[in-house]
């Protein structure tokens, strides 16, 4: 085991930089603890002008969208920081943590630490709390188990998501948006019964990159929903296995990623 | 005032503006990337409301509100409520010190870069995400003609507002010296009471106008997107243009102020 001292004090050293600016890290702070409530809103708003949303009624799918929020505050706090690899890309920074003796990896999620998402994970616990406990669940172990491993398994499926996507800053400098479509796009997708997508869009998203399984199948076995979609109800059971494959994904596209780094040459 | 050399200079900063962002291939084709996934996003939300309505929405039809959809979109970046003006990050290092001794005033020194983008932006990523979208949903074409030369005045004023509050909320960093505080808190209002993920009427009417007329948000992007997709009548088409006009003429006398106020108050750091 590495010793974790060297990256406690690198997170202690974030906080205190970050906090110098007072004025302007309490109002990061409460900003971003409008955020995450704000996609909540907009299933509120949703539900204002319709009673149903693709076969769903609001508490319904409040629930998707609790499990969703959960599971990518979650991933966000522990790997968010990961995007600003296209910064250390494009800078050559990188060269700098490559040479120290600790994975890069690890070091790049904890360089810079910010402590919002901390706050950003307790909103969306908040979230997720009265999603359950308004929603019609028939209370067994089964569905308790799944409550526990749905925002997970979400994270770290998400986690995969969010390093894989990142690793595109290694081949194409300034094009960190692209990997957004996947990690704030794939938020959203996941928040909503895929009963509402159609087409290529949904078998792409869906199944093809899983995001059916953050939120809606475990959703629909909590509820004891049959899928308006006609899929099997162990569906719901098959987030870990989904979110390994992700883990898998990410470590393969990390490990190639790095190996093509060039620095700027500067 | 020489305005000629002066015009000529502002035009020259709104080339450079546009040529600065054009550099960017890459990253501007993965911002298209990532508008047309939204917008599927978005219209696979707003269509699912209007079939569990079986109707219009708050007076949209579905074709409205599919264009409404790839018009947000394509405006996101053109707007660009979250693009960064480059203010405050001078004002942290001190060279904000040189905007201050050129020969034009640094509103309209930021303005022109600003324009520029817009510019590039609207080119590049209000086209081409529009076109994904026609070629997947049937789109709302404007039945009176007068609505294309009123959205473009609508475009432009939306990124003048754009750029004088973005231009305020970085100028704070003259005070706290650090803006990403107020940044975040002004692109969270932006995109809920803007319109960016909902049409602002699907929230209750009195509602709708004090966030139309108490604050500038709406005028950033729902006016040119409502009087494209025609909700309202001609009549309340030049309202809304004059809604506009009265914010970009308030934002950009704030700013006008604020600079007055921190070139008094600035302390360069770092000596």
């Amino acid at each position: 085991m590495v010793d974790l001292k060297a990256y406690q004090q690198l997170v202690r050293a974030q906080l205190r930089a970050q906090a110098q600016y007072r004025a302007s890290f309490a109002i990061d702070l409460s900003g971003s603890a409008v955020v995450t409530f704000l996609e909540v809103a907009v299933i509120l708003i949703l539900f204002r002008v319709t009673p149903s949303l693709g076969g769903f009624v609001m508490r319904e799918a409040l629930l998707m969208a609790g499990l969703a929020g959960l599971a990518f505050n979650v991933c966000d706090l522990c790997v968010g920081n990961i995007e600003r690899i296209r910064l250390y890309v494009r800078t050559g920074l990188l060269d700098a943590i490559l040479i120290r003796p600790r994975p890069v990896l690890a070091q790049l999620i904890l360089t810079d630490f910010t402590p919002r998402r901390i706050g950003q994970v307790v909103q969306a616990s908040i979230v997720f709390i009265v999603a359950v406990v308004l929603a019609p669940i028939d209370w067994t172990p089964a569905h308790a188990v799944l409550l526990v491993l749905g925002p997970l398994f979400g994270a770290v499926y998400f986690m995969g998501v969010f390093v894989g996507g990142s690793t595109v800053a290694f081949y194409w400098i300034e094009s960190g948006e692209f990997a957004n479509a996947f990690t704030y796009g794939g938020r959203t997708f996941s928040m909503y019964p895929m009963s509402i997508y159609s087409g290529l869009f949904r078998r792409v998203f869906a199944y093809g990159l899983g995001f059916a399984f953050v939120a809606y199948y475990p959703a629909l076995a909590i509820l004891d929903k049959p899928d308006p979609l006609g899929g099997p109800s162990w569906l719901g059971w098959c987030t870990p296995a989904v979110a390994a494959a992700s883990a898998a994904v990410a470590g393969l596209l990390w490990r190639t990623g790095i190996r093509h780094y060039r620095s700027t040459g500067s | 005032m020489p305005d000629g050399a002066a015009l000529r200079s502002f035009v020259a900063l709104i080339g450079a503006g546009f040529r600065r962002y054009s550099t960017y291939r890459q990253a501007t084709i993965a911002g298209i990337f990532t508008n047309t996934v939204f917008g599927f996003l978005n219209c696979s939300v707003l269509l699912a409301v209007v079939h569990a309505r079986g109707g219009p929405v708050a007076g949209y039809g579905a074709s409205q509100l599919v264009t409404l959809v790839w018009i947000n979109q394509g405006l996101l970046a053109t707007v660009g409520a979250w693009s960064d003006v480059g203010l405050a990050d001078r004002i942290r290092s001190g060279d904000v010190v040189a905007d201050l001794l050129r020969p034009i005033h640094p509103v309209l020194n930021y303005l022109g870069g600003d324009l520029g983008r817009a510019g590039f932006q609207a080119l590049t990523r209000s086209t081409v995400p529009m076109f994904a979208g026609a070629l997947a949903f049937t789109l709302y074409a404007p039945q009176r003609i007068t609505t294309y030369p009123l959205f473009a005045v609508s475009v432009l004023l939306g990124v003048l507002i754009s750029f004088a509050c973005r231009y305020l909320v970085q100028s704070t960093a003259f005070w706290l010296l650090d803006s990403r505080g107020p940044m975040m808190a002004f692109v969270v209002l932006a995109s809920l009471l803007g319109g960016q993920y909902l049409p602002i009427r699907f929230l209750p009417g009195w509602l709708v106008w004090t966030i139309w007329l108490g604050t500038p948000f709406p005028s950033l992007q729902q006016a040119p997107v409502d009087i494209l997709v025609e909700r309202v009548s001609l009549p309340v088409q030049f309202g809304l243009l004059a809604v506009q006009a009265f914010w970009a003429v308030v934002a950009f006398l704030a700013c006008v102020r604020v600079q007055r106020a921190a070139e008094r108050r600035l302390v360069v750091q770092g000596g």
